[in-house]
């Protein structure tokens, strides 16, 4: 059953990516727990915007969950508390009355702040670009059943598929790495006969675009996996070393 | 205005293949001369960008979200329809062409539809290819469903996440082509207008979301690939950024709207819960297949669903349509479910809601087989509502999902001005009056895969375009007109916010415009919405400046189209005095309370050409005529 609770919020407020940000605190009272985190920053703002003070920006767009869009760090953790949840899909049940909330934007030398909780995840589309695709023009394709893949792999490559480039991985590794994210494409074509014959360069390619867009390296913390709302494996890093190596073994 | 529709002579199935081949073509070398500017990268815009950057033009791809990948799309849960017949169950490109005709109640194109329906086939190759991990059965060949009632297995799905994973194959195409250098990318930008220079759709104005400036772009054609309008409604499934805007602002240069009252109401959402409330959340279709819909039986029964004895209950699907039972059309179940709430036999905490119960699917196939079906979307069940789906009936209610109507296109996905192109949802072209579930994602694909790169190029090849540059004066004043109306916007500093506004606009919409739609109701409609806009230009508040990331900004805009959009929309709904597909009228009705064609009347597209805002729009028609799908009277009885 739905309650209202009363809320502090610490939030992140920075113009732009050129000024320097400060936590600024704000009252939010009568939330009703049945509204999202994103309901209840609507809220807020709200009632900013009727105070003539600038609402809190930040992104968002399907709100359930798919596409990636929403995400901040709450009391710490990318996405907040909840265990597979994207912070759209985060609801106020999991607050109790009289909670302070702190809220940030992911912070990674990759990922510059646009303003209060956005930031600039274009590495993310970079890092595909590189090479994060099966390289089949249009008209080209066989029958769809030309092709034969096994239900476990097929089933595999689904689950690294999954991931919804949120950039939740990065902003919750103390490296700022975007592993997760790399592996989970590369895992995704490596399990498929489609994306056999590129093997070898994508992983090269995307590890190099990976590295020059300022990302950190991987040192086994975990913690990528555990803020990942859609669940991706660390096992995907796994293969994506192992992809590494043997395509570097080739040269 | 000439509504040509272009369809080219000879039988049905043969109709495509002709025209092909009756098209010019532009010589490979010749193409990377020529730019294209394809405003939206969902399934629609991306694949569209990705296939005409492989054939060798010069391709600008623009969308509002950070990344390309985040469009709309990508939440379409259930699937893609394709004539595969890979199941062998008596499915053929005859029968989706058929089924679809039908399942828009008749007021699609019929050459339209079998192009989509051959297309269908090949759409489904592609997506593999590109690594698409659609579900596969054991011997590794793809798993088909039967989806939203139709009596063959045709629909392609991966998880509960089709349309993610489809998104994401168009996505990296196109991607690999930005790679290339054959198609350049600007995110986080709105398109604002569409510049028209000798008759011709010759770039846009877009504003860059993050810093503000107002950029020229020119280009030899335009693709608008931007979408449904279903956020006029203010809350609906679609994306908060979703929009009409620039469907509109081309509406308003001289692209014929069509069709806009025609929308899609989905039966299983979850229901409203609160003022606050910002969007709304589908649960996928595929749910009706193993859940049944119940009320109770008397009004007012407040018990809790465990605790109402069978006989107490109303299967009202079941009961009322012994063939198709829970698995209706859409339209059918939506309507259903509004009757019984009006009749006050709604449950949940405002009693617009009706349950979904899986208890005996439970019982015959186990708990385990449900949640390998259906787990992700209890998941998302039980996270929103705090409710778990396997111990408690769901409750779910309609909400606006889809919208059939949008601006006018010829066979050739030609708008009414020249050189510009509408792909996907934003176009009116394939579904009549009820889309059929799993069919816009064919139809996007279809757009933008198989049809625009075909007939864009005829375009290209037939019409003789002067070059043009940012510097010519019409960009210059169309900049001016979109600075000046961000000043005014900016200026207002009222005493409402946008989001006020544009929930009061949906309440109206939705009480007025939505399930059900009366003379009187709309009318009413037709007087308020001029208020709303009027109090909107004199009383909002949008705070900050233009040369910043500004998201009130964002929206004021949007909602200001909407409040200019809906006044055709209910128009439209207004002159149509039929009921069809999704436009319900309660003065076309049989005496059983079905939905009432009206073909002597209303067989026939109405577009509509802009007036001025505020001015009743000028009705053109065209005329639909079936040769090959007769006219009947659905029946689902
Ligand atoms: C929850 C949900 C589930 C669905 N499930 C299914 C399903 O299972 N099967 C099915 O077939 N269909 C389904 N649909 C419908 C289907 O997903 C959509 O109709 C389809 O994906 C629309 O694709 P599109 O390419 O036309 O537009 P969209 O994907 O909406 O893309 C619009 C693009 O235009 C851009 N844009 C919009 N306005 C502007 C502007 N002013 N300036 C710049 N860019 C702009 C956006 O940035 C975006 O890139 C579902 C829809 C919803 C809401
Ligand atoms: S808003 Fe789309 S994932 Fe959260």
């Amino acid at each position: 059953m739905s309650k209202s609770i009363n809320l502090t919020l610490k939030v992140w407020r920075q113009k732009n990516s050129k000024t320097k940000g400060q936590f600024e605190t704000y009252a939010a009272n009568g939330i009703d727990t049945d509204c999202s985190f994103l309901e209840m920053l609507d809220v807020v703002n709200e009632r900013l915007t009727v105070e003539g003070k600038d609402p809190i920006a930040f992104d968002h767009d399907c709100r359930e969950g798919i596409c990636g869009m929403c995400g901040a760090v709450v009391n710490g953790q990318a996405h907040g508390p909840q265990r597979k949840t994207t912070l759209c899909q985060l609801h106020m049940r999991q607050f109790s009355d009289g909670d302070t909330i702190v809220i940030e934007p992911y912070r990674s030398r990759a990922l510059p702040v646009l303003k209060d909780l956005a930031v600039d995840r274009s590495a993310f589309d970079r890092i595909i670009q590189s090479g994060g695709y099966v390289s089949v023009k249009t008209g080209q394709a066989p029958d769809a059943h030309a092709i034969l893949v096994g239900k476990e792999y097929a089933d595999l490559a689904m689950d690294a598929a999954q991931c919804i480039g949120c950039a939740a991985c990065v902003a919750s590794c103390p490296n700022a790495s975007a592993m997760l994210f790399v592996s989970a494409k590369i895992s995704h074509l490596a399990l498929l006969p489609q994306g056999n014959p590129e093997r070898e360069t994508r992983v090269q390619e995307m590890v190099a675009q990976m590295d020059k867009e300022g990302f950190g390296n991987c040192s086994n913390e975990y913690e990528c996996e555990a803020a990942c709302p859609k669940g991706i494996s660390v096992s995907n890093i796994a293969r994506m070393n192992r992809e590494f190596l043997s395509a570097s073994r080739k040269k | 205005m000439n509504l040509d529709s272009k369809i080219p002579s000879g039988p049905i199935g043969e109709k495509w293949t002709k025209h092909k081949f009756d098209m010019k073509l532009v010589n490979p070398a010749n193409r990377r001369k020529f730019e294209v500017i394809v405003v939206g990268t969902g399934l629609a815009g991306a694949s569209a960008a990705a296939s005409l950057g492989e054939m060798g033009y010069n391709v600008k791809a623009f969308c509002f979200q950070d990344s390309p990948r985040r469009a709309h799309s990508i939440a379409a849960q259930g699937g893609i329809n394709a004539a595969k017949n890979y199941a062998n169950d008596g499915d053929s490109i005859y029968r989706l062409f058929y089924d679809t005709v039908k399942g828009g109640d008749f007021r699609a194109r019929e050459a339209n539809v079998h192009r989509l329906a051959e297309v269908s086939v090949n759409i489904i190759d592609q997506c593999v290819a590109q690594g698409v991990p659609f579900a596969r059965e054991y011997g590794g060949l793809l798993d088909n469903r039967s989806f939203g009632g139709a009596q063959v297995s045709r629909t392609f799905y991966a998880k509960g996440q089709t349309g993610q994973q489809l998104l994401l194959g168009a996505y990296s195409a196109m991607m690999k082509e930005v790679a290339k250098g054959s198609v350049t990318l600007f995110t986080r930008r709105e398109m604002m207008e569409v510049v028209i220079i000798d008759g011709h759709a010759r770039g846009i104005v877009t504003r860059n979301l993050v810093t503000g400036e107002i950029e020229s772009h020119t280009a030899d054609a335009v693709l608008l690939a931007t979408g449904g309008y279903g956020n006029v409604f203010y809350l609906s499934t679609n994306a908060k950024g979703s929009n009409v805007t620039a469907a509109w602002r081309a509406h308003k240069k001289g692209a014929a709207f069509a069709n806009p009252c025609f929308t899609q109401i989905h039966p299983t959402c979850i229901p409203v819960h609160g003022d606050y409330q910002s969007k709304l959340t589908l649960m996928s279709e595929s749910l009706r297949n193993d859940g049944r819909v119940w009320v109770p039986r008397t009004n007012g029964d407040s018990r809790r669903p465990e605790l109402i004895p069978e006989s107490e209950r109303d299967y009202y699907l079941e009961n009322k349509y012994a063939s198709f039972g829970n698995l209706v059309p859409r339209d059918i179940a939506s309507r259903n479910a509004k009757i019984v709430c009006d009749d006050g036999r709604g449950v949940g905490s405002t009693g617009l809601a009706v349950y979904l119960d899986f208890k005996d699917s439970i019982n015959r196939l186990g708990k385990q087989a449900i949640e390998e079906r259906y787990g992700n979307l209890f998941e998302m069940y039980e996270r929103i509502t705090g409710e778990d789906p396997y111990a408690t009936p769901m409750q779910i209610y309609p909400a606006i999902h889809y919208t059939m109507g949008g601006l006018w296109v010829d066979y050739n996905l030609m708008s009414t001005i020249p050189g510009l192109h509408v792909l996907g949802e934003a176009n009116f072209s394939d579904h009549g009056a009820n889309r059929l579930g799993a069919s816009a994602l064919m139809q996007g694909l279809a757009d933008g895969y198989f049809v625009v790169p075909y007939t864009l190029g005829h375009y290209l090849a037939t019409t003789k375009l002067e070059k043009v540059s940012t510097d010519h004066p019409e960009f210059k004043k169309v900049e001016g007109d979109v600075r000046s109306r961000i000043n005014q916007l900016l200026s207002i500093k009222g005493g409402r916010t946008v989001d006020d506004f544009h929930r009061q606009l949906g309440l109206l919409m939705w009480d007025k415009c939505g399930m059900s739609r009366s003379e009187a109701g709309l009318k009413e409609a037709l007087a308020k919405i001029p208020e709303i806009r009027d109090e909107f230009w004199k009383n909002v508040n949008v705070l900050g400046g233009n040369d910043e990331f500004n998201q009130a900004l964002e929206k004021a805009g949007r909602v200001a189209d909407f409040l200019e959009f809906a006044e055709l929309f209910a128009q439209d709904a207004l002159h149509r005095n039929e009921s069809c597909g999704g436009h319900f009228r309660e003065e076309s009705q049989t005496p059983e309370g079905e939905a009432l064609r009206d073909d002597s009347n209303y067989c026939y597209v109405a577009a509509w050409e802009f007036n001025g805002v505020g001015k009743a729009g000028i009705l053109h028609k065209e005329n639909l005529e079936f040769e090959n799908v007769h006219l009947t009277q659905r029946s689902y009885k």
